[in-house]
């Protein structure tokens, strides 16, 4: 095999080659750990800008494809199989785009056992990067539970002082769904002998009434890991336990693996069961959006305002997901990559309060905006994106959403997205709220007098992310271009299950 | 030279504020302050040639132009430009953001520079013009706008800038937390107004498929004889985003709460510009309300209403500033009525008009305020609301420049001939005497009460004697803060020349985009009648408060004639405490109920519950199993067991 022509390959492993270094350094050679570690996940997204330079936005199959036989399963090949295509090359940017971030955010944050942290994060984004270019559904399924680990000792061990708890709950109810998971893949791989997820879905042929269950098994895996109402509890208590970059890749990216589940399995593989449950997931996108933005609104902790605005954010993807028209499908990707960065950016910012100050409860701000204006400023502009302020990116992803779901004849009614487009008043009440408590008011607590605005590495952290915000918000068409075909092909795929149906 | 050229100008007007804006933040201040007003001012300034120069363009190719700035969305049939629509009547909503919005910028360089010493921030005055560079910025983009999304944009953005500045001094206001209430106030008021626009824009898509103006407009007939009830639902919920933007009844609330801004904030935003936009929105999509008559009398409802109902508690109020607001709300209700009616050009004439005066009116509301806040220094007096008119009289001879102009804005206002707003108010109750008489009638009683809340408050502002050391030390302001007010006060005095009887300019200006209307008419008995009556309540007004002038501390002499009726004014009707007890208590209480025993007390225990119940039993497996698992391994062995049960099934 030429390396040369797989940047795949390169893009999903190349952070070991950063592991290793990291582990010959002594433990004490912080700097250079870090320094490691940045530029290793520096190196990652050039590479993977490498792969969008070789990706052709017109083709909708997948590309770069790396497919070696691996070993077999009861008779059945498992193969290892990459490759790119519409629906994850945004993912797959965003992850290595914010990976970098996150670490330049552990810069000080993180102090204990900085070797063990920088390893770990690094072979956080092997597994996150292989979950959204795996096309062999074993292999999907190993990268998806090899993320599991890292992020469970990255909660447990740099965690808050509940680290055990919280790390314990999401490994407890990922694993839950894994399982159903695994089981639906088993079953699919034996049935159909071979686990290639691009010849299942072109093959087209599981019967109805084994997608129902099927649907189920996968759906929950994904549900879990999205989260999808009413099975986020974890989610806010991994949020407020994690260390910042955590909480970064934890919101930005491993969120994603669920709605991005949902959208390389449930949808082409189960068409007539998406069908037919799709009303019932956007019921519960909806309840999502506004329920996560009720609760957002009454959390005391910050942290945990932000987290429980994770859910109300991805109900809109949801929503998106199933009303199944080339309009909200394509918003719903492009909400992915949103959410990923104005809750990253949300959460970076909640981390540089938290290292000033040592708190995360909102009355113990107040007014910060005249004591840190630049940090006030930035953290305006984030506020807003994740508003979704018209020229900003939320904007786009939402506004494209709601207008697909709004005339979606899977849905078949308008009251969907009616009801939904609600949540764009209640985000302006919760994150108007948090922006108030924090930054507006007058200076109640002498603590807060005298906190240093951002130094050049927090600005550094931010403001790649604030470009993008305005990139997305103003010109978004390079960014739908790269998913458009893609998805064309998989709202084929599923309206043409709808005459099946019937 | 071919005039058409300037067409290909029209994204500059957006374009010019934004440079200034990033100028100054990328200076920050750092050469002074002005610098950082005169880049403001001039941002603003070069907007305005840039709207002259597309108004010449326009006297000469008046059909409508499209400059295309680029694909802003694309997905399938769903195409959306940045793309700056030329025609008559965003024009001159150009020419009157950015005139009366340049003449504002200036003001505040004199304003601005006692404000931010006054309020004990120096460095927050190149904030200041950030902000309304930024406004001007997305009030041309609202207006500029080919598409409704594209405007949808403007509209919020302008509703961001009305946030950023009422909440200026954020760290002010009741309880230090006040005015960044306020601010949060409008916006979420304004996001109510904002999900109708929203709803209104995926109607028209899936019924026109297209947010595309021109071609909507084209269509609106066909699509009316095909969905009438899908047109009904459009224009509704556009009416919601009218009242939210324009605040109208029920959403007014946030405007009289957004005066805790600066005032030339008051004067630019919240009465000359922003607020109008709700009024532009109906006139723009004129084409579609034609088409629903239901719809345009619930419009022309919602405005006369408003303009009565705020009119009533703006004669209770004490507050210099609040009572310009609640003027406001009630001229807003003029406008929309009269849009609402099918009078357009009479709604925009008076849009245009109301720009002039009430802008006036609120930036010598402000030269009032400062005056008595200088007074205040000088008499090293007790503290004083120095917006409070209970606290001023006798300001006539104190500060005659500023007396005079606001005597001609509140002479303008309240429909005194010829000054402007005679002429455009007269327009509106004209159309309404031939069209609706009811509503005639409802107008006609707020236009006297527009009269004699203004009788009122110069009363009780310029005559009598001083009711405090403040007032009584009161002195004028400097030049760069009164020569807006004499130009302004000058357009005030002329600017009914522009739809003239007769002559009826705008009308015709207007026609290129409106199609042919029904020409204005001068109804000789409603004109004099109006005139009468505006002149009935600036006598009562006088009256009341001029002839026998209030003495410190005494109780409004209407109070005890009017009894009850005048306390339901002071205390606006009870209305801010009515949302409170039926909107925002339950909201509130949904949300603890949610956050408290639905989720942490029932979701979360759920899962617990289950993983405690699961422990349990992987207790009893550690001990069949000799202690060899912690949970993953646990999970791991019962993924095998399922992994080996299936490949046995299957």
């Amino acid at each position: 095999m030429n390396l040369g022509s797989t940047p795949l390959i390169w893009v999903t492993f190349f952070p070991l080659a950063g592991v290793l270094v990291i582990l010959l350094l002594k433990s004490e050679w912080k700097k250079a750990i870090r320094w490691v570690a940045l530029a290793t996940s520096l190196a990652v997204f050039g590479l993977s800008l490498w792969v969008l330079a070789g990706f052709n936005s017109t083709n909708p199959e997948p590309q770069m494809v790396v497919n070696q036989p691996w070993f077999t399963l009861g008779g059945n090949v498992i193969s290892f199989h990459l490759g790119v295509d519409g629906l994850s090359i945004l993912l797959m940017l965003l992850t290595t785009f914010l990976t970098p971030l996150a670490i330049l955010s552990s810069w000080k944050a993180v102090d204990g056992n900085v070797k063990g942290f920088m390893a770990l994060f690094l072979l956080l984004e092997v597994g996150m990067v292989g979950v959204f270019l795996a096309l062999d559904m074993v292999l999907f399924y190993i990268f998806w539970e090899f993320t599991l680990v890292p992020m469970y000792f990255l909660i447990g061990i740099w965690g808050g002082e509940r680290r055990v708890y919280a790390t314990m709950k999401f490994f407890l109810y990922t694993m839950t769904g894994s399982v159903l998971m695994l089981a639906g893949i088993l079953w699919l791989g034996l049935q159909y002998g071979g686990f290639d997820l691009t010849v299942l879905t072109a093959a087209g042929n599981i019967p109805p009434a084994a997608q129902m269950w099927l649907f189920a098994a996968f759906g929950l895996a994904f549900a879990i890991k999205v989260p999808v109402w009413p099975l986020h509890s974890w989610l806010p208590d991994a949020h407020v336990e994690a260390p910042t970059a955590g909480s970064v890749i934890l919101a930005g990216v491993l969120l994603k693996m669920g709605t991005y589940g949902f959208l390389r399995f449930n949808l082409p593989l189960f068409p007539q069961a998406t069908l037919t449950l799709a009303p019932y997931m956007a019921a519960l996108g909806i309840i999502g959006i506004l329920y996560g933005a009720m609760v957002a609104y009454r959390q005391k902790d910050v942290k945990k305002l932000v987290a429980y605005s994770s859910i109300s954010h991805l109900g809109f993807v949801i929503l998106g997901l199933f009303a199944l028209n080339q309009l909200s499908l394509q918003g719903a990707i492009l909400q992915m990559v949103n959410h990923g960065l104005s809750t990253g950016a949300l959460f970076l910012i909640v981390g540089m309060l938290y290292e000033r100050r040592h708190s995360r409860q909102l009355d113990d701000f107040g007014g910060l905006w005249k004591v840190t204006p630049v940090l006030g400023s930035l953290a305006l502009i984030v506020t807003l994106s994740s508003a979704a302020l018209p020229g900003l990116n939320g904007f786009v992803g939402e506004f494209t959403i709601l207008t697909g779901a709004f005339g979606s004849s899977v849905l078949g009614s308008p009251w969907f997205a009616g009801v939904a487009a609600l949540g764009v008043i209640l985000a302006a009440v919760y994150l108007l709220h948090m922006f108030q408590k924090v930054f507006l008011g007058p200076v109640t607590h002498a603590e807060n007098a005298s906190l240093k605005d951002v130094n050049l590495r927090e600005v550094l952290t931010l403001a790649p992310i604030l470009v993008m915000i305005f990139w997305i918000g103003i010109a978004p068409q390079p960014f739908l271009n790269l998913i458009s075909p893609a998805v064309g092909k998989l709202a084929a795929v599923v309206s043409a299950a709808g005459p099946l149906l019937h | 030279m071919d005039t058409g050229q300037f067409f290909n100008l029209a994204p500059w007007v957006v374009f010019f504020p934004l440079i200034g804006l990033v100028i100054n933040l990328i200076v920050n201040g750092r050469l002074g302050e002005a610098f950082a007003g005169i880049l403001g001012s001039a941002a603003s300034g070069l907007s305005l040639v840039i709207s002259i120069l597309l108004a010449v363009a326009l006297k000469s190719h008046p059909e409508a132009m499209t400059v295309n700035l680029g694909n802003w969305i694309t997905i399938g049939n769903f195409a959306i430009n940045w793309g700056f629509r030329v025609d008559t009547l965003s024009v001159v909503m150009m020419l009157v953001v950015s005139g009366v919005g340049t003449l504002i910028h200036i003001y505040s360089i004199g304003y601005m520079h006692m404000d931010v010493r006054h309020n004990g921030d120096p460095s927050r005055f190149t904030r200041f013009f950030i902000f309304m560079n930024l406004f001007i910025a997305s009030m041309m983009l609202l207006v500029s706008a080919d598409n409704f999304l594209m405007m949808f944009v403007g509209w919020e953005g302008v509703g961001l800038c009305s946030y950023l500045l009422i909440g200026f001094w954020f760290e002010k206001g009741k309880d230090g937390i006040g005015n960044a209430e306020a601010g949060k106030k409008a916006f979420i008021t304004n996001r109510i107004g904002d999900f109708g626009f929203l709803v209104a824009m995926f109607l028209i898509f899936w019924n026109f498929g297209t947010l595309q103006f021109d071609q909507v407009f084209s269509q609106a007939a066909a699509v009316a004889a095909a969905h009438p009830g899908a047109m009904l639902a459009i224009t509704l919920f556009m009416l919601l985003g009218v009242t939210g933007k324009s605040a109208q009844l029920p959403l007014y609330v946030w405007l009289p709460d957004a005066m805790a801004g600066p005032t030339p904030v008051s004067a630019l935003i919240h009465a000359a510009t922003m607020v109008t936009a709700g009024v532009y929105l109906v006139a723009r999509s004129s084409a579609i309300y034609a088409l629903v008559p239901a719809a345009q009398s619930a419009v022309t409802w919602v405005g006369a209403a408003t303009a009565i109902f705020a009119a009533t508690i703006a004669l209770g109020q004490y507050d210099i500033k609040k009572v310009l607001a609640y003027s406001t709300i009630s001229q807003l209700g003029f406008m929309v009525a009269a849009v609402g009616m099918g009078a357009t050009v009479a709604g925009m004439f008076h849009l245009i008009t109301h720009a002039f005066f009430k802008g006036l009116l609120f930036l010598a509301a402000g030269s009032v305020i400062q005056s008595v806040e200088r007074g205040e220094m000088l008499a090293h007096s007790a503290e004083v609301d120095a917006q409070d008119m209970r606290q001023m009289g006798g300001l006539r001879s104190r500060i005659p420049l500023t007396f005079w102009t606001y005597l001609i804005g509140a002479l303008a206002l309240s429909g005194i001939a010829p000054l402007a707003g005679f002429f455009s108010k007269d327009e509106i109750l004209a159309y309404a005497s031939g069209n609706h008489v009811a509503v005639f009638w409802v107008l006609a009683v707020a236009a006297f009460f527009t009269a004699l809340y203004m009788g009122r408050q110069v009363s009780m502002v310029f005559f009598g004697e001083p009711r405090s050391g403040a007032a009584r030390h009161a002195t004028d302001s400097p030049r760069v803060m009164t020569i807006p007010l004499i130009i302004l006060a000058f357009l005030a005095v002329v600017g009914g020349l522009i739809n003239f009887p007769g002559l009826n300019w705008l009308e015709s200006w207007l026609a290129h985009t409106l199609g042919e209307t029904t020409p204005a008419t001068f109804v000789w008995v409603v004109a004099l009648g109006s005139l009468a009556l505006s002149i009935l309540g600036l006598l009562i007004g006088w009256l009341v408060y001029g002839r026998k002038p209030l003495k410190a501390g005494q109780e409004d002499p209407l109070k005890k004639p009017l009894g009850a009726l005048f306390t339901g004014m002071e205390n606006k009707w009870k209305v801010d405490e009515l949302y409170a007890a039926v909107i925002i208590k339950p909201f509130t209480a949904l949300s603890e109920l949610f956050a408290g025993k639905v989720d942490l007390g029932g979701i979360d225990r759920v899962g617990n519950g289950l993983a405690s119940g699961t422990k349990a039993f992987a207790e009893g497996i550690r001990k069949l199993e000799n202690g060899f698992v912690r949970s993953y391994a646990f999970w791991m062995l019962l993924g095998l067991a399922a992994i080996m049960t299936f490949i046995l099934l299957s």
